[in-house]
């Protein structure tokens, strides 16, 4: 009996974050105490089933919840490592940003339906992560589209609104084209779950059909690319900016962006395979467009002068470096993008958390209001630091470790001209981050600071603000500096790639 | 000819009669009226084609006939009302699409 | 015993509609209810039968075809009664406190409404050609009085406009049927599919009873009496016409042709019901975007979704879309039907709560009738096909039919459907979630929704989402006596 249930682990973490949401919609706005502790419970017991079946993984234990839905279409959860990575990223961010979202909304209106579909995304998220097949993939895909939209127009006044359509128009846009590759992939080859070094039957129908294998995969890219914010399709990130700061954070670290860039790589990788992707010709384009976004998403980044903006290209730029590590093929390279995942996650939710603190304490939005904010928010500020200083690549942060793979990587593949590429995005990194430190630490601070009362003395900022922009600062950092130890973020993305580039 | 081949003839002129009045005529009594021909033209062909035997009457057709007839009864004592009680609330008697 | 409950799903709300038209629901209020109750069980035990033994066969007064008439019950029978039974019950335990609160009389709608659902339980039961025009007119003068029961100016419009439409395509129906009997002798469906041939006589026929059911269903270019009669109609009788009477239409359409003409079926045919589908979808999505009112945006809604359906016939004819295409339209119906009558009712909670329906209403309702926007948001997240709902389920069989088949217009044409209802369903979310103007105050106080009113939209739309889980049972349900080529 217990062995059944616990079988059926991945639906009860599901369940969790769906429970969650339930809850927290069934609660009316002002019971706050009540909404924090079922939010916080949710989270918790959500990273402890999550860690459970880390846990049983590494003990050998298979996990599979399937049912049929449709004839000839399962679905279907299973946990394999790569679904474990996103898994457990998705778990232990969305407790830091429930954390931070507490605080940061805490006088703001509609916080029931914030937090409602707060927990809606979150589950969607997991469920994209431990989706075994594309129609469960696309499933979760698409409700994390639902989820998200209440999210970005949560303000409600009229950019909110007009920034939500673009958002949909984008996203629904991607879904759409999902769904016609995913029924053409069933119709061609029927079911076939996720597997490493990609099925054998695409293979086949791959080499048998190549025109419409070739439709096929780039309509499938193009789906996941809308999220992923792949040039030219980020539009959408920059304007999504509006969405108060946890949404911010959330979006760009964990949930949607990730979901596009965890979908690249199922696709390629356990779908495909990359040789046959490689052979339709597709990954050297899906290289180059990485590249070019890279590129793109840093200069834009460098004329921006509101610092969500800024960070917003910063985030078009770094993701693509997932895109750019699985389109160039080879186990080097892999680990890189991989690994990516986590370190940007861990880096760019630093980075808005501390955005948002600005915002909140002292009302800074623009990076030229940011001279001298060292003085007065130091512990933010050094937080800050360490994100900016991990995008830019300097070791021992955790930036460096994935971005020294993906050059590896590179040198093996002989595709130099990536690690032209590679270098010079660190320089443009460089280029619109120090100028920000600089600010920060070495400019005077003006005599007062527009918006927020100012707290009280000795205080930096709320508490619940500040701990997890601290906590997820070490982590990125440890990260980097622990990176050869069990169980970093590296050494599951070898053991991931293992499995896809047997030795 | 026989008698069926005549009664279709005279249904397919009511029934053209019938047509020709509800998509021309404004006024709801006659549209009214105009479907009531219609579904008598109806009824018509089906006591014709009762007759489509020379040596016996197929009965059924005269079944569909006494049914049709109470149903279309019930439908035209409704639509009659409904078109009163349009009339006395809009003073209107045809429907406001159909102004000249 | 065994097949009793055929003729009873027929009867108890007949009989429940008379009760109460004899005792006054005012003395008698829980008599609807029990009525209401009783239908359901009849249904389930129907439901019951057919998922467990086939197709279920019932000769009333014992007289057999091609004299008496048959009812016949098989899986996609079943499937639509139990959809009718569930949404039936909800709006039965809807509309008391709708009614009472707006202020109509409630007399009028319990003999209407209790009648329209035995008309629709015999619909879908009917075998017999004949039986099914006496449906169809019971239908229509059920329904013309509920759209005409607010009294206004729109609403009688709206109703008499129907009432001339429907019953010039009751005709053509009827002369459709004296034909086909003149030339077979027999008017039980599967005896008249088997005795005809492709020629001019059954073409016409085909013809004028395909009209008079698209008149009746709304099609493209029938279709403009729908929006006016069920935006002006009481909200749960909106939910009855849209979601159940429309589509009562369009079964008959499907039934008809793969029962009774599926000789004619060529692929040009199959091509031009499906382009006037294709045109529903467009037409009704795109003017669906143009509506101030949300009753109207869901009245066109109906018209696109409808339109789905008509894509069976050109796909049914292809072996390779074939299966596919007849599961989605199925799912499709019944997703339809649910999320439809829940849309409808939630709609009918913001007219209770602000006296209006204009789009603009809905600003800041969310902290008062949080449950109904909620409702509101998945009934259209169904209508849009997003996941996990059944909507969803049933536009990946039908694109899979699609796909399958190498049917690339209707591909698209199912794709765009979704994208434009995905415009027009974000349009009116958009306005929940917008914030309130500064200075802006509706002209009176929102009222009070009953709980009542307030849940049982939710959980119909539920329904919905228990069937995005999986569609395993609904599907099998759907194979028993399914045409050969369809199992």
């Amino acid at each position: 009996m217990i062995d059944a249930l616990q079988d059926l682990l991945p639906l009860w973490a599901l369940l969790a974050s769906l429970g969650t949401a339930v809850i927290i919609f069934a609660l009316r706005d002002e019971r706050r105490r009540q909404r924090t502790f079922w939010n916080l419970f949710g989270a918790s017991v959500k990273l402890l089933l999550v860690a459970l079946l880390v846990y049983g993984f590494l003990q050998g234990r298979s996990y599979q919840v399937a049912w049929e839905v449709v004839p000839g279409v399962t679905f279907h959860l299973a946990a394999d490592p790569l679904a474990l990575l996103f898994a457990m990223l998705s778990a232990v961010l969305w407790l830091v940003t429930t954390v931070y979202a507490v605080a940061y909304l805490e006088n703001s209106a509609q916080r029931a339906r914030f937090f409602g579909f707060f927990s809606l995304c979150v589950a969607a998220t997991f469920g994209i992560a431990l989706a075994g097949n594309l129609f469960t993939f696309l499933l979760f895909y698409e409700a994390l589209t639902l989820a998200t939209y209440p999210l970005v127009v949560h303000r409600g006044h009229p950019a909110a609104l007009a920034a939500g359509r673009t958002y949909l128009a984008y996203t629904l846009g991607g879904g759409m084209a999902l769904l016609a590759g995913t029924v053409a992939l069933y119709a061609a080859v029927g079911e076939q779950p996720f597997s490493p070094g990609g099925s054998a039957a695409v293979a086949e129908w791959a080499a048998a059909a190549p025109g419409a294998a070739t439709v096929v995969l780039a309509l499938l890219l193009g789906g996941v690319a809308v999220k992923a914010a792949l040039f030219p399709l980020q539009a959408w990130l920059p304007i999504a900016m509006v969405a108060p700061a946890p949404v911010s954070a959330l979006l760009h670290a964990v949930a949607v962006v990730k979901a596009g860039a965890f979908g690249v790589v199922r696709i390629v990788q356990d779908v495909y395979g990359h040789d046959v992707a490689a052979d339709l010709n597709v990954t050297p384009v899906l290289a180059a467009l990485a590249a070019v976004t890279i590129l793109y998403g840093s200069l834009r980044a460098l004329a921006q002068v509101d610092i969500k903006r800024r960070l917003a290209f910063s985030t078009v730029s770094q993701v693509s470096f997932i895109t750019l590590g699985v389109a160039m093929g080879g186990p080097l390279a892999l680990i890189g993008g991989l690994v990516h995942l986590v370190h940007q996650g861990l880096m760019k939710i630093t980075l808005f958390f501390c955005a948002g603190n600005y915002a909140e304490t002292l009302g800074i939005h623009r990076i030229e209001s940011l001279n001298g904010v060292g003085r007065r928010m130091p512990l933010t500020s050094v937080a800050f630091t360490i994100g900016a200083l991990g995008m830019i690549g300097f070791p021992p942060i955790a930036g460096f470790i994935s971005k020294w793979h993906l050059g590896l990587g590179a040198l093996a593949q002989e595709l130099y001209w990536v690690l032209a590429v590679l270098v010079a995005s660190t320089l443009l990194n460089a280029a619109y981050f120090l100028p920000v430190l600089r600010r920060i630490w070495l400019l005077p601070a003006p005599a007062g600071w527009p918006g927020a009362p100012a707290w009280r003395r000795g205080a930096e900022t709320h508490r619940w603000l500040l701990y997890p922009a601290l906590f997820t600062a070490l982590a990125a950092l440890l990260a980097g500096v622990l990176a050869a130890a069990e169980f970093s973020p590296l050494n599951w993305a070898q053991r991931i790639v293992e499995q896809e580039y047997p030795p | 000819m026989t008698q069926a081949a005549f009664y279709s003839l005279i249904a397919g002129a009511l029934a053209g009669i019938g047509i020709y009045g509800l998509i021309t005529q404004r006024h709801l009594l006659r549209r009214i009226l105009a479907v009531n021909v219609l579904g008598n033209s109806v009824f018509l062909l089906l006591v014709a084609l009762a007759r489509r035997h020379p040596d016996y009457v197929d009965p059924v057709p005269h079944a569909m006939v006494l049914t049709g007839i109470v149903i279309a009864v019930s439908a035209t004592a409704f639509a009659l009302v409904l078109a009163r009680r349009y009339y006395a609330e809009t003073g209107l008697n045809h429907l406001p699409e159909d102004e000249e | 015993m065994a097949t009793l409950s055929l003729p009873l799903a027929f009867f108890l709300p007949l009989l429940t509609a008379l009760a109460v038209f004899l005792v006054r629901a005012r003395r008698a209020p829980w008599l609807p209810l029990l009525g209401a109750l009783a239908t359901v069980v009849a249904v389930a035990d129907v439901v019951r039968q057919v998922a467990e033994h086939g197709p279920q066969v019932h000769h009333l007064g014992g007289w057999q075809p091609p004299l008496g008439v048959e009812l016949y019950a098989d899986g996609l029978s079943a499937l639509m009664l139990g959809m009718t039974a569930l949404v039936g019950l909800a709006v039965t335990l809807y509309a008391g406190p709708y009614l009472r609160g707006k202020g109509y009389n409630t007399e009028l709608f319990w003999p209407l409404w209790l009648v329209q659902w035995a008309t629709l339980n015999g619909t879908f039961l009917s075998a017999d050609l004949f039986n099914l025009y006496v449906m169809l007119e019971l239908l229509t003068l059920t329904a013309a009085p509920l759209a005409a029961m607010a009294g206004d100016r729109p609403s009688l419009g709206a109703a008499m406009r129907y009432l001339l439409l429907a019953l010039l395509g009751s005709l053509a129906y009827l002369l459709g049927v004296a034909l086909l009997y003149g030339g077979t002798g027999t008017l039980h469906l599967r005896e008249v599919g088997e005795l005809v041939g492709a020629d001019a006589h059954t073409a016409v026929a085909a013809a004028l009873i395909t009209a008079g059911l698209f008149a009746k269903a709304a099609v493209f270019p029938l279709h403009m009496w729908l929006m006016p009669a069920h935006s002006n109609a009481p909200a749960p009788a909106s939910a009855a016409l849209s979601a159940l009477v429309a589509k009562a239409g369009l079964y008959l359409v499907l039934r008809l042709w793969l029962w009774v003409f599926p000789v004619l079926l060529s692929t040009y045919m199959g091509w031009l019901i499906g382009a006037l589908g294709a045109l529903a979808v467009l037409y009704g999505s795109l003017q669906a975007l143009r509506q101030p009112r949300l009753k109207q945006v869901i009245a066109y809604s109906t018209i696109a979704q409808l339109g789905y359906l008509l894509l069976l016939l050109p796909m049914v004819v292809i072996p390779a879309a074939a299966v596919h295409a007849w599961q989605g339209v199925a799912y499709h119906a019944l997703a339809h039907g649910f999320a439809k009558s829940a849309a409808f009712l939630a709609a009918g909670n913001m007219l209770y709560s602000l006296g209006h329906d204009r789009l603009e209403g809905l600003r800041g309702l969310t902290p008062y009738l949080s449950i109904t926007v909620l409702t509101l948001g998945l009934a259209f997240a169904s209508l849009m096909a997003l996941p996990p709902s059944g909507g969803f389920l049933a536009k990946w069989l039908l694109l899979s039919g699609a796909i399958s088949g190498g049917q690339w217009p209707w591909a698209v044409v199912i794709i765009l459907g979704s994208v434009l209802a995905a415009a027009y369903a974000f349009r009116v979310l958009a306005v929940a979630h917008a914030a309130p103007p500064a200075g802006y105050t509706e002209v009176r106080p929102a009222q009070r929704v009953p709980r009542i009113m307030e849940w049982v939209p939710l959980l119909l739309v539920l329904i919905v989402y228990a069937m995005g889980v999986t569609a395993m049972p609904a599907l099998g349900l759907l194979e028993q006596g399914a045409p050969e080529g369809l199992q």
